[in-house]
């Protein structure tokens, strides 16, 4: 049973999403989702145990060894993002009941379950996986769920935010599998690691170059990197509120792992840094996206989509990492992964709270004067939260920065310092105009009477901003297994 | 109990209260009781580690690893366990203080108020007990975060603009400038552990370097308010005056200067600082700072601005006496702090006072203000005294040292521009005393009496504080001398 942990990672989210369907009842379905999450979670660490003991597992589908089995793969890294994907849905998974009666039919739950299985399944085989194409197989799965999942919401433009998204998501989809294609092409094989090996010997670089460029701008298109984030904050704004934490907190994210893997693993990372200009494109986008939509989050009245914004700025600093190209840049993004999952997964869920109290319609920062009164504990926990993603020190966002700062300071680029200082000060000026709404402006009518969110909701909330702190003060999870995945891509290909 | 513990305790003392506090707000006079109580256990706290620093102890704390070869940890000397010690005992007094002028003016939010007051000192306390700089800048973000809500106290649009000018000059100079210093500082020297003789010392940093990085560190402790980064305490001022007396006089301000003479004696190094003349820019900065604000109050018509501007330009006394890197200016400025720190808030607490008895705000208001509140205005001419620097009050003996260790240095330019603040101070200060006393109040004057007796209380304490520090010099003399004299 211990050795097929890696199967059952996966499978057990995808066999739950057609039970959902058979069953069609919203109280098991909850049940069964929320069971499986922990599960999944579960698993995830005891993989995450298992590596760090005894080093990489790697798992041979029905017994075909790699590379012409599918072969599934944990690692420093991939066990890192297994653990964040899995922890993020065992949050969202007991809020969701909540959530969801109060925006989404409820003839339709099991539905939203079914897809959130399906999402959570794709985006850890995503991950688990050491098989390129099985990967395309994953992206799909997790973004098909996804399409559905926002088209779900609880406003009329949900429908046209999914379809926005779904048309973007295939287009980067179609280029990754274009990509692979190519690399299929130059080497006959499709395992993650064999490729590596074969590309090594490769001496067309032509096609090899073609193939980096899709699978860059394919995946670029899943993980919103700047300017390929426009489906981004529609998305976000649109899906149901558990949606958006769910997938705010963790598809990005996966697509950053796929980013990586590609880049440190697959292709020659020495090459792919040192001739091409990955490097300076990478930063320079990278600072673009953390300026440009940090200044855009100012002046959003949606909060929704303020948040989503500050999203995109986010990514810039996780891509930021990637193109200082350093251990200490690398464990910054790997580690602000995690960190940055924690915090808007929190500011997520505790927005849905605010919107399951303020009813329908759009939340301006103006619908959110006198929180502090009416909802005290929610308007703290927003406060935490967004604490953490300006990156005060002893909270989670924090731990990320400083380790982008020290790359940069490693690189000598004190302009890329500046422009991480600065987008910081942007996400101060944004987090306070809702700070100041919610505790220092009265509520427009006489709505001040206390109205809490429901107590499960708020325990899943409040438990994500206490990891929130917890992961800005005690970082041997969040910065050693990032380090370590690190050193695992910096070191030698393996 | 031994020294780790009572780190501990002068830590979760205050957080306790905070919680209890915030536990009680039903019940005033028990909220008021648990504020008290808490503060007079984190002086005895703070009190007990004071034999073992001045024996040479080092008492120290780890509580965990932050980041790989960084923890929090905390370690006390002598020039951190004198700002306790003045932020703790004088926040006694200020919390009796409170408690008048929290029920005389009939304040909004009070359980909120005293519950961010405890807050602010449990920062406070780990600013004064930090071991390393991250842990010193872990408590420095959160003494800014925990005092906007009592900057902002009243809610309206003058506390959201003062607000914003607070939290957004303190933040934009510490996430912008103090947080490269301090990733500059690990990656260069690869520790971040107070060290006697500094961090830095045997990096290898040219001297152009180390000036760079000193002036990311000077304006990025935005607390010391060296201008043009001391634009957030007079938008302070819109706090109610116990906040402006306790925190934006001794606590916060202090923490600001502490830090400063922290990073100058224990990151950088006096010896590697004066080896490489990377401090030199640093005095004439302060000194335009003391100068320019002390014309800035000259002119200010509002009394909490004008103290404002006082307490900008006294800072920067401190980090102009620090940055001479003589021992005796260091002890100086050690000293300063507390001197300084009882004649402030003895002022803050009769302008409190004053507004609380009269509703008067402004100097111009104060003509024979002397005669109905005879005891306000005895204690704010001594904590003016004492701020001018006449003995017998306190601030004279800093003041001397100050002006010794720019002789013995032969600094003479220092020298000037202490003699001329000098006389500065007393042209702000002197006008003030001579309206409330020796002018006529305006004839249609509504009549009205002393502040309530808490306040009064409050008040003769720190001004009896300020005349009899003299007198009573010892221990915080000799841990200045020891802070001066660069042990370890």
């Amino acid at each position: 049973m211990p050795d097929h942990l890696p199967a059952l990672q996966v499978v057990l989210p995808l066999v739950a999403a057609p039970l959902i369907i058979l069953v069609r009842h919203r109280g098991f379905a909850w049940l069964l989702t929320t069971a499986v999450s922990y599960c999944c979670l579960v698993m995830a660490i005891l993989l995450a145990t298992r590596v760090i003991g005894g080093g990489a597992i790697s798992y041979a589908i029905g017994s075909w060894p790699p590379p012409w089995g599918i072969e599934y793969r944990v690692d420093a890294l991939s066990s890192f993002v297994l653990v964040l994907v899995s922890l993020m849905a065992s949050f969202v998974a007991p809020y969701a009941h909540r959530s969801l009666a109060a925006e989404v039919p409820h003839d339709r739950h099991y539905i939203v379950y079914a897809m959130y299985c399906l999402c959570l399944a794709g985006l850890l085989g995503m991950t688990i996986t050491g098989d390129a194409f099985n990967l395309f197989v994953f992206l799909e799965i997790s973004s098909l769920a996804m399409y559905v999942l926002i088209a779900l919401g609880p406003r009329r433009n949900a429908l046209v935010a999914g379809y926005q998204y779904m048309l973007m998501g295939t287009v980067g989809a179609t280029f990754y599998v274009i990509g692979v294609g190519l690399l299929y092409l130059v080497t006959g094989t499709l395992n993650l690691a064999d490729l590596a090996e074969r590309l090594r010997a490769v001496e067309d670089a032509r096609p090899v170059l073609a193939a980096l460029a899709f699978i860059t701008v394919g995946i670029g298109l899943k993980l919103a990197l700047f300017p390929l984030h426009q489906w981004l904050p529609d998305a976000y704004a649109s899906a149901p509120s558990m949606v958006t934490a769910f997938i705010a907190a963790t598809a990005t994210k996966v697509s950053v792992y796929v980013l990586l893997r590609f880049y440190f693993d697959v292709f020659d990372p020495a090459v792919l840094f040192a001739e091409l200009p990955t490097r300076e494109a990478f930063i320079a986008l990278s600072v673009t996206a953390m300026v440009v939509a940090s200044l855009v989050a100012l002046y959003e009245r949606d909060v929704k989509r303020l948040f989503a914004w500050s999203s995109i700025a986010q990514i810039g600093y996780v891509t930021l990492g990637i193109g200082l190209y350093n251990e200490a840049s690398l464990t910054g993004s790997i580690s602000h992964l995690l960190n940055h999952g924690v915090t808007k997964g929190a500011i997520f869920v505790l927005l849905g709270a605010v919107a399951l109290r303020a009813g329908a319609g759009r939340l301006t920062t103006e619908s959110l004067a006198g929180l502090s009164r009416r909802m005290p504990l929610t308007a703290f926990g927003l406060v935490l939260a967004g604490l953490s993603l300006v990156g005060i020190p002893g909270t989670a966002g924090f731990i990320s920065k400083w380790y982008l700062i020290l790359g940069a300071l490693e690189r000598g680029l004190w302009w890329v310092v500046v422009a991480v200082v600065a987008a910081s000060l942007i996400a101060v000026a944004y987090v306070w105009r809702i700070v100041e709404a919610a505790y220092l402006r009265p509520a427009p009518d006489a709505g001040t009477a206390r109205s809490e969110a429901p107590a499960g909701m708020l325990a899943a909330a409040l438990a994500m901003v206490v990891l929130c702190v917890y992961f800005g003060l005690e970082t041997s999870f969040s910065v050693g297994g990032a380090r370590d995945a690190a050193q695992l891509l910096m070191g030698a290909p393996r | 109990m031994s020294g780790m513990h009572l780190i501990a305790a002068a830590l979760v003392i205050p957080l306790a209260g905070a919680a209890l506090i915030a536990a009680s707000g039903r019940w005033p006079n028990l909220r008021e009781g648990v504020t008290l109580v808490t503060a007079v256990a984190l002086l005895m706290a703070v009190a007990s580690l004071v034999p073992s620093v001045m024996s040479g102890d080092r008492p120290a704390l780890l509580v965990l690893e932050m980041l790989p070869g960084i923890s929090i940890a905390f370690r006390v000397e002598p020039l951190g366990i004198l700002f306790a010690l003045v932020a703790s005992a004088l926040w006694i007094v200020n919390s009796i203080y409170s408690i008048g002028y929290m029920r005389g003016n009939r304040e909004p939010h009070q359980t909120r108020f005293y519950a961010c007051f405890a807050l602010a000192l449990a920062a406070t306390m780990g600013i004064a007990m930090a071991g390393n700089l991250l842990t010193l800048f872990l408590f420095y973000e959160m003494l800014t975060l925990v005092t906007w809500p009592l900057v902002t106290h009243h809610g309206d649009a003058g506390a959201r603009s003062g607000g914003r000018v607070y939290l957004g000059v303190l933040l934009a100079t510490s996430m912008g400038l103090l947080l490269p210093a301090v990733v500059a500082t690990w990656a260069c020297a690869g520790s971040l552990e107070f060290v006697p003789g500094g961090i830095l010392r045997g990096a290898g940093l040219s001297s152009a370097a180390l000036a760079g990085l000193l002036a990311l560190y000077i304006f990025g402790i935005g607390k010391a308010a060296v201008m043009p980064v001391h634009r957030w305490l007079p938008s302070a001022m819109v706090a109610p005056t116990p906040v402006s007396a306790l925190l934006h006089a001794v606590a916060v301000v202090k923490a600001g200067v502490f830090t400063v003479v922290k990073v100058v004696v224990y990151v950088f190094g006096v010896e590697e600082l004066s080896a490489a003349g990377a401090a030199g820019w640093l005095a004439p900065v302060a000194g335009f700072t003391i100068i320019a604000a002390s014309v800035v109050a000259l002119r200010a018509d509002n009394l909490k601005r004008r103290l404002a501007y006082s307490t900008v330009s006294q800072l920067s006394y401190i980090v102009m006496a620090a940055a001479l890197l003589a021992p005796l200016s260091i002890a100086a400025a050690a000293l300063h702090i507390a001197t300084h720190a009882i004649g402030k808030i003895t002022l803050f607490f009769a302008a409190g006072a004053i507004y609380t008895a009269s509703h008067k705000t402004e100097v111009s208001q104060l003509d024979g203000i002397g005669r109905s509140m005879p005891w306000t205005m005895a204690a704010f001419a001594i904590g003016a005294l004492s701020l001018i620097g006449i003995p017998p009050a306190a601030g004279f003996l800093s003041k001397w040292l100050m002006f010794q260790g720019a002789a013995v240095r032969g600094e003479w330019i220092v020298f000037a521009v202490l003699a001329v603040s000098t006389l500065l101070n007393a042209g702000y200060f002197l006008p003030i005393l001579h309206a409330a006393f020796l002018r006529e109040p305006a004839p249609a004057e509504h009549p009205h009496g002393e502040a309530p007796v808490l306040m009064v209380v409050a008040m003769m304490t720190t001004a009896a504080a300020t005349l009899a520090l003299p007198f009573v010099v010892s221990v915080p003399l000799a841990l200045a001398r020891s802070a001066g004299g660069v042990l370890p």
